[in-house]
């Protein structure tokens, strides 16, 4: 399916609004490896792939920036409306939300070069489960958008509760490391931010989803989100080694 | 969709800032209303309400038949031969295409301001007041409250009370263009028929003129056409469209620049069309 219905008689706009997307699929193409690579850095222990992760989320931030300029630049001299607005406005939206995915596997990475200086933890091992969730989730979003495909969008956007789930899980896992030996506790509250900012990388996809169903719709997606994420209400079970 | 009524469901804030209210009623209606230029015809089956002191602006390619409705609206093209309209025009309720309904009468309650202004080779004065004298005999101080009234509404008078003797052809084209709106006000007349009103204007001249148009809208009934979609949806609180002769979509301005529903309108206002 072709991403705009037809051509505008001015070439030059379409040119200017295919770039446009041009960026964002850029910029989603590198967050989604950032957080991929993040991961297996945490897995593999590898400090200096980290390094590099956190160094290579300033292209990403450039992007943005980029990106910034382009919608000012069409919002001034193309004056665009109806579809076209909102393919603008939300391309705005989606780069932000793209960004913050950049910054929040970055942190991913700095953290594993922290958690590389001290012991190994079991709780490292169901990480990657939910990286590999929310990357997933990001891919589902990125392609739901090269083909402003509004259906796919909105199964994606569904998936977050998923996401949630699992990491309401890690929250009660890494709560129980820490209560049987306080040792564990440092590496483990590194952990907790790690499953933390996953957790908000499926929220920031959810929102591009809902930026491609407006794309399309040009109305906001009706129903409401079910959350998955009780760890608010979670506490420890002093005395038992569990979480509740 | 052409019924007004459908259009005003929900109370909104149209582009202008007037309520867009159900309170809104049609002052002047097309029904069934078909044109022709000798054979060829230029406006097929055409149904539209223009609501009472509002903005209702038409908007479509060049050859759409915008300015034709416009033009039917005051019965204008009576004076060529072989143009001939069919169906009806409503004002108030009366059909004002009916050769019944007094020409003058008509000219009198719906005023037209044309794309090239067209002051009169006379004194600024003299232009509002020789309007005014076709319709009405009044005493000079009468006159001159008058002139100054209308100059006042059309936004022109701080600039021209000191020379209202000089002639308007010595006064600048927006200053010539709001002459005219304000020559037209000057009738007290109930509907406003501008025709791209602003399409010889520079970017100033054309900013007085469309917040001369809101100013207008709270005592008259406005119709504009427009070829700059900006100012359509800046001006109006609704918008026709218009292709090929046909009203494709009627609805409020916000809705219809923002959300078209149809894909014809959606070509048309992001610059694909053809």
């Amino acid at each position: 399916m072709p991403p705009l219905p037809s051509e505008h008689i001015v070439k030059s706009y379409d040119e200017e609004l295919a770039r446009l997307t041009g960026e964002i699929q850029r910029m989603g193409d590198l967050a989604l490896k950032e957080l991929e690579a993040a991961i297996a850095a945490v897995v593999e222990r590898d400090s200096d792939s980290a390094e590099r992760i956190v160094e290579s989320d300033k292209e990403v931030d450039a992007l943005e920036n980029e990106v910034g300029q382009d919608v000012i630049r069409l919002l001034a001299l193309r004056q665009p409306m109806a579809r076209d607005l909102r393919e603008v406005m939300a391309a705005l939206r989606i780069s932000s939300d793209i960004e913050r995915i950049g910054d929040y596997a970055a942190n991913v990475a700095k953290r594993a070069i922290a958690l590389n200086r001290v012991e190994l933890v079991r709780p490292v091992f169901s990480l990657p489960r939910l990286g590999k969730l929310a990357a997933e989730i990001i891919s589902e979003v990125l392609l739901s958008y090269r083909d402003r495909d509004a259906d796919r969008a909105l199964l994606a956007w569904a998936r977050d509760e998923e996401l949630d789930g699992l990491y309401t899980g890690m929250f009660r896992e890494l709560l129980t490391y820490m209560m049987e030996d306080p040792r564990n506790i440092t590496a483990c509250t590194h952990l907790l931010f790690m499953a933390k900012n996953i957790e908000r990388i499926g929220d920031h996809a959810t929102n591009i989803a809902e930026n491609v169903y407006f794309i399309v719709h040009g109305t906001q997606i009706a129903q409401t989100r079910r959350k998955g994420d009780n760890t608010a209400s979670v506490v420890a079970k002093v005395g038992t080694g569990k979480s509740a | 969709m052409t019924d007004l009524n459908f259009a005003m469901s929900a109370p909104v804030v149209g582009t202008s800032g007037r309520a867009v209210d159900a309170g809104a009623k049609p002052k002047m209606s097309a029904r069934k209303l078909n044109f022709y230029y000798d054979r060829f015809r230029a406006l097929k089956d055409v149904n539209l309400d223009i609501a009472e002191k509002r903005v209702t602006a038409l908007i479509g390619p060049s050859g759409c038949g915008k300015s034709t409705l416009l033009r039917i609206f005051n019965r204008i093209y009576a004076i060529y031969p072989k143009q001939e309209a069919e169906g009806e025009v409503l004002l108030d309720g009366e059909n004002v295409l009916d050769p019944k309904f007094p020409l003058n009468r008509l000219r009198g309650k719906v005023g037209m301001v044309f794309q090239k202004p067209v002051p009169f080779p006379m004194s600024i004065y003299e232009n509002i007041a020789y309007a005014i004298r076709h319709y009405e005999k009044l005493k000079k101080p009468e006159m001159d409250t008058r002139v100054e009234e209308a100059l006042r509404q059309g936004a022109l008078w701080d600039e021209v009370k000191d020379k209202l003797k000089q002639s308007a052809l010595g006064l600048s084209g927006g200053q010539q263009q709001r002459l005219c709106i304000a020559r037209a006000v000057a009738l007290k007349p109930e509907v406003l028929l501008l025709d791209e009103p602003t399409s010889a204007l520079d970017p100033i001249a054309t900013g007085k003129i469309e917040q001369l148009i809101a100013e207008l809208a709270e005592r008259f009934t406005i119709a504009i056409v427009t070829h700059n979609m900006q100012q359509a949806a800046r001006c109006s609180d609704f918008t026709a469209f218009m292709y090929l002769g046909e009203l494709v979509e009627f609805g409020e301005t916000e809705k219809l620049f923002t959300q078209p529903a149809k894909q014809q309108t959606e070509d048309y206002i992001t610059g694909r069309f053809g």
